[in-house]
C-alpha cells in the first residue's frame, strides 16, 4: 500500500502504517548521524532538568525525524549532494533516550536493537527504511537543506531539510511488527 | 630505466577517484540490470528497479551513485624496473584522493583518530597496498570502500579438517549476520589462505575482479558458484527485505598457508562495488 505521510508526525496517522506499507514521506526531517548523536545524547546526560535536557538539543524533536544521512556536498546548482541512509543499528546505543523525548520517527537502513524496538512501541513511533546506495535518486527529493547545528563536524553536521515524496518503507511499526523478520520469511514461502 | 613523475601519478588517482564514484564499471551495472530482470520477490524487485534509476541520474547529473564516497582503498603494482621523480609514491597518491575527493565534491569521512574522531577534511590518508613487481609499469587500483558494508566483514580462522564445508557455512554465516546492514545485493569477497592479515587483504582484492570474471583454478571457481547459489537460497533479497537476488557476485582469492591452518576472510561490499585501474 503505498501511503503519503507529513512531518512533523500526526501519532494517530501513524498508528495505522503497516511494517511493509511502502510510503512517501513529506515535510521537515533532520540529518543525524554518529557523530551528531553522540554528541545530542551527552548533552542530555549532562543536563539536570527536563527543561534543560530538551534545551540541550539543537532542535525540538517532538514529532519530528531524524534521517541518518551524511551527504556528499553540494555541487553548485543542487541542494544537496547524493544523500542515501546509513546504517541505523549504529545509533541503537542513543535512539531509545531520543524517542522517550518524543521523537517520533527515524529513517535508515538496516536491523535495530530490541531496546530500540521497545521504546518505539513504547512511544508509538516508526522506523522507516529508505534503500541503502540509491543516494544519487534520493537527493532528487529533497528541496532545501540547511546546516542547523554541529557545523564542525563536516558532513556530521545536523541539517534540516525539506523533503518532497521521499519513499521509504515502513519496516518497525508502532505495534513494533519488523519487516526484516516477515518479508524473507513470506517470500520464502511463496517460493513453495 | 623508466622514468616517471609523481605529478602525473596524482592527476590519474585523481581521476579515478572521480570517476570510480560516479559510475559504475559495465561490468557491475550489467549485473544489477540482470538481477532486476530476473527478481522475482515483489519489494526486492522494487530496490533493484530504483537502484537502475539511482545509476542513471548519478550518471546523468554527476553526483556519487552513493553517498559513502568511501575511503580510498589502493592497490599499487610497482615495476621494479621503473624510476619515479618529484613527491613521495604514497603522497603524491593521498594528494590525488585529496584533490579528487575535493573537486569531485565527494565526502570526506575520514577521521585522524579511531577514538578521537576528528575529520582530516581531506579524506586521507587512503589505505594504499604495495607490491613490487617485474618490469617497469605502474598499475593503480582504487576501490573506494563505504562502510556500511565494511562493518559487516569478518576473519575466521579455521583449521584444515573443516574442509570445503567449512568455508561454505562460515561465508554463509557473514551473509545471515549482515542481514539488510550491508546493502545487499552484495559482491562478497573471500580471501582463503595466507595468514591472519593476508587474508583479509585477499578478500579486499577479490572485490576488484569483474563481476564475470571466473577463478583460473576450477575447485575455486566451483566454490564461488556453490556460495552464490547458498547465499541466494537465503531469501535475504534487496535491501533485506526478501528476494532471490541477495548477492550479485562470489569471488575468493587464495594463496599458500601453513599446514595448521585455512585463514578465511569475508569482504562484504554492497551493489556500489566500485573500482577503477590504470596503467601509466
Amino acid at each position: 500500500m503505498n501511503k503519503k505521510i507529513q512531518i512533523p508526525f500526526d501519532k494517530e496517522e501513524l498508528k495505522d502504517l503497516r511494517a511493509g506499507d511502502y510510503v512517501y514521506l513529506s515535510g521537515t526531517v533532520y540529518s543525524a548521524r554518529d557523530a551528531a548523536h553522540k554528541r545530542m545524547y551527552e548533552a542530555v546526560l549532562a543536563a539536570d532538568s527536563e527543561e534543560a535536557k530538551r534545551a540541550a538539543l539543537p532542535f525540538d524533536i517532538r514529532n519530528q525525524a531524524i534521517y541518518y544521512l551524511g551527504p556528499t556536498p553540494a555541487p553548485e546548482g543542487h541542494v544537496i549532494g547524493s544523500a542515501g541512509p546509513t546504517t541505523a543499528s549504529r545509533m541503537d546505543k542513543y535512539t531509545p533516550m531520543l524517542l522517550d523525548m518524543g521523537l517520533t520517527g527515524m529513517i535508515g537502513k538496516g536491523k535495530r536493537s530490541p531496546e530500540v524496538r521497545e521504546a518505539v512501541v513504547r512511544n508509538g513511533c516508526v522506523y522507516f527504511a529508505a534503500t541503502g546506495g540509491a543516494g544519487a535518486l534520493l537527493s532528487k527529493c529533497i528541496v532545501s537543506s540547511e546546516v542547523i547545528a554541529y557545523d564542525d563536524l563536516g558532513t556530521e553536521a545536523i541539517r534540516k531539510m525539506e523533503v518532497r515524496d521521499f519513499p521509504a518503507v515502513v519496516v518497525i511499526d508502532s505495534a513494533g511488527n519488523n519487516l526484516y523478520e516477515t518479508a524473507v520469511k513470506d517470500y520464502l514461502a511463496s517460493r513453495k | 630505466m623508466r622514468n616517471i613523475h609523481t605529478d602525473v601519478i596524482t592527476e590519474a588517482v585523481k581521476k579515478m577517484c572521480i570517476e570510480a564514484n560516479l559510475a559504475l564499471a559495465p561490468d557491475m551495472e550489467a549485473c544489477i540490470r540482470h538481477a532486476a530482470e530476473v527478481e522475482d520477490g515483489a519489494l526486492g524487485k522494487k530496490i533493484l528497479d530504483s537502484l537502475i534509476e539511482n545509476m542513471e541520474i548519478a550518471k546523468e547529473e554527476s553526483i556519487p551513485i552513493c553517498q559513502d564516497t568511501g575511503m580510498a582503498v589502493f592497490f599499487v603494482e610497482v615495476g621494479q624496473d621503473l624510476h619515479i621523480e618529484g613527491a613521495g609514491l604514497t603522497e603524491a597518491i593521498n594528494e590525488g584522493v585529496r584533490q579528487g575527493y575535493r573537486d569531485g565534491y565527494l565526502r570526506k569521512s575520514v577521521v585522524a583518530d579511531p577514538l578521537l574522531r576528528t575529520n582530516t577534511g581531506d579524506n586521507t590518508p587512503a589505505i594504499i597496498h604495495y607490491d613490487i613487481v617485474p618490469g617497469d609499469a605502474l598499475t593503480i587500483t582504487i576501490a573506494p570502500k563505504g562502510f556500511g558494508s565494511e562493518n559487516m566483514s569478518k576473519v575466521y580462522m579455521l583449521k584444515p579438517a573443516d574442509g570445503e564445508e567449512g568455508i561454505r557455512a562460515s561465508v554463509l554465516d557473514a551473509v545471515k549476520n549482515a542481514g539488510p546492514n550491508a546493502c545487499p545485493p552484495l559482491f562478497v569477497g573471500v580471501g582463503l589462505g595466507g595468514d591472519f592479515e593476508l587474508a583479509a587483504k585477499l578478500a579486499k582484492k577479490a572485490l576488484t575482479r569483474d563481476a564475470d570474471s571466473r577463478h583460473p583454478d576450477a575447485h575455486i571457481a566451483k566454490l564461488e558458484d556453490e556460495i552464490l547459489d547458498l547465499i541466494n537460497q537465503t531469501g535475504i533479497g534487496p535491501g533485506g527485505l526478501g528476494g532471490k537476488t541477495t548477492a550479485l557476485s562470489v569471488k575468493i582469492e587464495t594463496y599458500p598457508t601453513h599446514i595448521a591452518g585455512m585463514p578465511l576472510a569475508v569482504n562484504m561490499c554492497c551493489h556500489v562495488n566500485r573500482h577503477r585501474s590504470v596503467t601509466l
